[in-house]
């Protein structure tokens, strides 16, 4: 038997490997973004969460960082883009009546709905927080010296409709990780009798706590519970 | 057959060939007994329509006991209809309800056009498995089985995959039309065991390279295939292959 030498990356198992690896990447930036974040839970007038800014803003590893992260953002839209349009066109014609509430998740099987609302989600973010205190300039500075980023925070989610555009982000986000976190170690080829329950378990409980803690920033600052 | 006591409303699809386009045709059945298979009540519907002088439709079956894989029936929605575990052959008409309406499809993939009516074109599989599922070593006289000591669990696992009979639900049921799964079982049962190893690397390139080839959609583990497999085909089947195809293509 001979070997064809086609691209690993052009394969469909190469795309998802893609996928998976860059989706995992991802969760690995939002352990962090939900970490500092939550330093705004202190209720310190947001000190301590300027000064966590200050530090990510600063740091030159950190700000490397930041494009491979858009490159891996980039790269798992593209491949989601691609590994799409081929799968529509592998059922040209559809099924009168199709079951498939009988055999899976609904959100499993519409990643790429929840994955096109994070993006809405992710370019209404970025144009909060991200283009302010990289490009237009933050509004001063806080007891401390430091860039008042948390004055931004304050500012945005006292508008009722911000609030609920993060929260309903943040539910895309929960149900595209449900599926995601545990469907990229499979990509991965990670699944084993032993293992994969866990791996399940753990995907599970931090999609939701990661979910509930984001969710609870904008809530907690609208509500004041947050000064 | 006198003693039927169902009444159904049957819509099949109709399609003359690959180049026309399909349509579902409603047909009554009266009088079908519960005992009776889904492909039995189909000999039953033809048995009308030729007398009445219709063209009958359609369908594939061969061996009519679980193990050919021939019994493509997409049925309200499922493959196999509504149990698990079964092909069409299997299906019994109990599963069902006396006044129910019953939507039967063909598979529906690119990679599986339609022939007519409920037949499909599966040799997308054939292809692949002619890439490599298969073992070309000379095998001589058959040797002391304990020379070459399998575990117990790969020995299972091998044959667990072995259960795969082609039958294309995976393809069928998948929202991507995606053929991982059976294409997973063929690598797999070859991949665990000794004599399989030998040509393992080739053997997984080129049987996915004809996978996508064939224009089969890219596998995003809904885990629907698993449930609709008549032959309990699993997910870990799908992980081995990646990590085939992973080590596949460190090596060459
Ligand atoms: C913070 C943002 C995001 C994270 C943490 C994330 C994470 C993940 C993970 C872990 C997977 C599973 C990969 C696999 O099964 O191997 C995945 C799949 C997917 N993601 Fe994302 N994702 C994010 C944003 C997006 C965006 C913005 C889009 C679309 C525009 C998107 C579209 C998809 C699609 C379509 C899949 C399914 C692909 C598949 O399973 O084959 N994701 N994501
Ligand atoms: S894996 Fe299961 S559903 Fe797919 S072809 Fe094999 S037996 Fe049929
Ligand atoms: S006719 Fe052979 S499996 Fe159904």
């Amino acid at each position: 038997m001979s070997s064809t030498s086609g691209k690993m990356m052009q394969s469909s198992i190469g795309k998802k490997l893609l996928m998976g690896l860059t989706g995992l990447f991802l969760v690995s930036f939002l352990i962090v973004h939900c970490l500092l974040n939550s330093f705004i839970f202190f209720n310190d007038g947001g000190l301590l969460f300027n000064q966590g800014a200050k530090f990510m803003a600063t740091n030159p590893i950190i700000r490397a960082m930041e494009y491979v992260l858009f490159l891996g953002l980039i790269i798992h839209m593209l491949q989601a883009l691609i590994l799409t349009m081929q799968n529509n066109k592998a059922r040209p014609v559809k099924y009168v009546m199709q079951g498939n509430e009988a055999n899976s998740k609904w959100y499993s099987r519409s990643m790429g709905l929840l994955g096109t609302l994070l993006l809405l989600f992710l370019i209404i973010h970025l144009a909060h927080f991200w283009v302010k205190s990289r490009f237009t300039g933050l509004p001063g500075e806080d007891a401390n010296g430091n860039e008042n980023l948390y004055a931004v925070m304050q500012d945005v989610f006292h508008i009722w409709w911000v609030v609920v555009i993060y929260v309903a982000g943040v539910i895309s986000l929960a149900y595209h990780l449900l599926h995601g976190f545990q469907s990229a170690f499979q990509t991965l080829g990670w699944n084993h009798p032993k293992y994969t329950p866990t791996i399940k378990k753990i995907g599970m409980f931090f999609s939701i706590i990661i979910s509930l803690i984001f969710a609870l920033m904008p809530i907690c600052i609208y509500f004041g519970c947050i000064k | 057959m006198s003693h039927g006591n169902m009444n159904l409303t049957l819509k099949i699809w109709r399609q003359k060939s690959d180049k026309e386009k399909g349509k579902l045709v409603t047909y009554p059945v009266q009088d079908i007994s519960p005992d009776m298979s889904f492909l039995e009540m189909f000999d039953v519907l033809n048995e009308q329509l030729i007398t009445k002088g219709e063209e009958p439709i359609a369908f594939d079956h061969d061996c009519r006991e679980g193990i050919c894989g021939m019994c493509s029936m997409f049925i309200n929605g499922r493959p196999h209809g509504p149990k698990r575990g079964v092909t069409t052959c299997q299906l019994h008409m109990r599963s069902f309800k006396n006044g129910d309406t019953i939507v039967v499809e063909p598979w529906r993939a690119a990679a599986f056009p339609v022939i007519k009516d409920l037949t499909v074109d599966r040799s997308a599989f054939d292809r692949i498995i002619s890439k490599g599922g298969f073992i070309s070593v000379n095998t001589g006289n058959a040797q002391d089985a304990n020379n070459i000591p399998i575990p117990k669990t790969d020995a299972d696992a091998a044959f667990n995959a072995a259960a795969c009979i082609g039958c294309g639900a995976c393809v069928a049921t998948c929202k991507n039309s995606s053929a991982m799964l059976f294409v997973s079982a063929k690598i797999s049962q070859l991949a665990l065991l000794p004599q399989g190893k030998v040509e393992a690397t080739a053997r997984v390139k080129n049987m996915v390279a004809q996978m996508d080839e064939e224009g089969f959609g890219n596998c995003t583990n809904t885990g629907a295939c698993e449930i609709e497999c008549p032959k309990g085909i699993s997910l870990e089947n799908i992980a081995r292959m990646n990590r085939e195809f992973y080590v596949a293509n460190i090596k060459s």
